[in-house]
């Protein structure tokens, strides 16, 4: 099997993802809104006779309640994937020092 | 491998919590880009509805079947469903000014096929509609045939295609994440244009407005998504070459049969 990618490459990808983030946030014009709620501007716009026929249940009190979500959530996702990767990362060090694989990608 | 009856419901609903916390918490109040609460007319959402219904069903009965044949598979699901999450929860700027998110389910849905990255994906779009104010219970067929269904299953095809053509691992999940964030987000953007279609251009001049709000703003993110699914699919063939093997995702046993 060929190599998936190559160490270099690994970089070059992690670059890229964070040059697409930073550019259009240093260089961009806009106000970054959400484009939901740009569609709901559309929405009005096509037909401004249309009303909304239902409203969401909860919705968080302010902006700072969401952040305080957001960082919980961000937190508590880090950890589940975190533990994944310590799991299968210590069981394959523990295969590599019990017997090498045979078959080598 | 025998597992009983308790330690097979135990898993379950360990990941099912994990899960639902991780989703409570994940925030985008009017910050993204799914169907908001009410925004589609009643019929439309009866009619996608109606067409979602079937695919969750399919969804929840596979993922019954497979931790039946593999329990042991529960904590690689986890990190799918991990990774979905995470990054369907990070609202990143675009280019054009705006923000949306990445789906993360195209992961999912090449590991574990697209009816279980269905239920997965429907998981995240319920609880955001219910507790962030994202998306909206009214809208949740919509919502969910466009990211649960569509999604994974433009994901899970580009690979497959791509993977058999061309041989090159990465190219075939690079587009399939890539795929699958634009495909959600045209699908979204047709959606919209069924229910307001345009006075003057009727469907297809509504389709072009919304699909610059929501389309173009997710290029970026949808490349972002690409590279990303890369880079964790080259750490699963390092360290999940077990997990790999069993669901047949390893090229020796792709050509061997």
């Amino acid at each position: 099997m060929a190599k998936f990618i190559h160490r270099p490459q690994v970089w070059l990808l992690l670059a890229a993802v964070v040059l697409l983030t930073g550019v259009p946030l240093l260089f961009g014009q806009g106000k970054f809104e959400g484009a939901d709620a740009q569609a709901e501007e559309m929405i009005s716009e096509l037909s401004p006779e249309y009303e909304p026929w239902a409203q969401p249940f909860f919705e968080p009190q302010s902006s700072e309640v969401e952040s305080l979500l957001f960082a919980l959530q961000a937190a508590l996702g880090a950890g589940v994937i975190g533990f994944v990767v310590g799991k299968y990362t210590e069981r394959q060090r523990q295969t590599m020092t019990q017997a090498p694989p045979s078959d080598d990608s | 491998m025998r597992i009983n009856q308790w330690q097979r419901w135990g898993t379950l609903g360990a990941i099912a919590l994990g899960t639902t916390f991780t989703v409570v918490a994940s925030p985008q109040p009017a910050m993204a880009m799914h169907i908001s609460e009410g925004f589609l007319p009643f019929g439309w959402a009866v009619v996608w509805w109606l067409g979602f219904l079937p695919f969750l069903g399919w969804g929840l009965w596979s993922l019954r079947q497979h931790i039946k044949v593999h329990p042991e598979s529960t904590l690689l699901l986890a990190l799918a469903g991990a990774y979905a999450f995470v990054l369907s929860s990070l609202k990143l700027p675009s280019v054009t000014g705006s923000c949306s998110h990445p789906t993360g389910i195209a992961l999912g849905a090449i590991l574990f096929r697209p009816p279980m990255m269905t239920v997965l994906a429907t998981l995240v779009l319920l609880f955001q509609a219910l507790l962030i104010a994202h998306g909206g219970l009214t809208t949740l067929g919509a919502n969910g045939f466009s990211m649960a269904v569509v999604g994974p299953w433009v994901a899970w095809g580009l690979y497959q295609g791509l993977w058999r053509v061309s041989g090159k691992g990465a190219i075939a999940i690079f587009a399939a994440a890539f795929g699958a964030n634009m495909a959600t987000y045209a699908l979204t953007s047709y959606q919209l244009a069924l229910a307001f279609p345009d006075r003057v251009g009727g469907v297809s001049a509504a389709f072009a407005k919304f699909a610059t709000i929501f389309a173009i703003t997710q290029v970026p993110l949808a490349l972002s998504e690409g590279f990303l699914t890369v880079l964790v699919w080259s750490w699963l063939i390092t360290y999940c070459r077990t997990e790999l093997r069993v669901l047949k995702l390893l090229p020796e046993e792709r050509y061997h049969g």
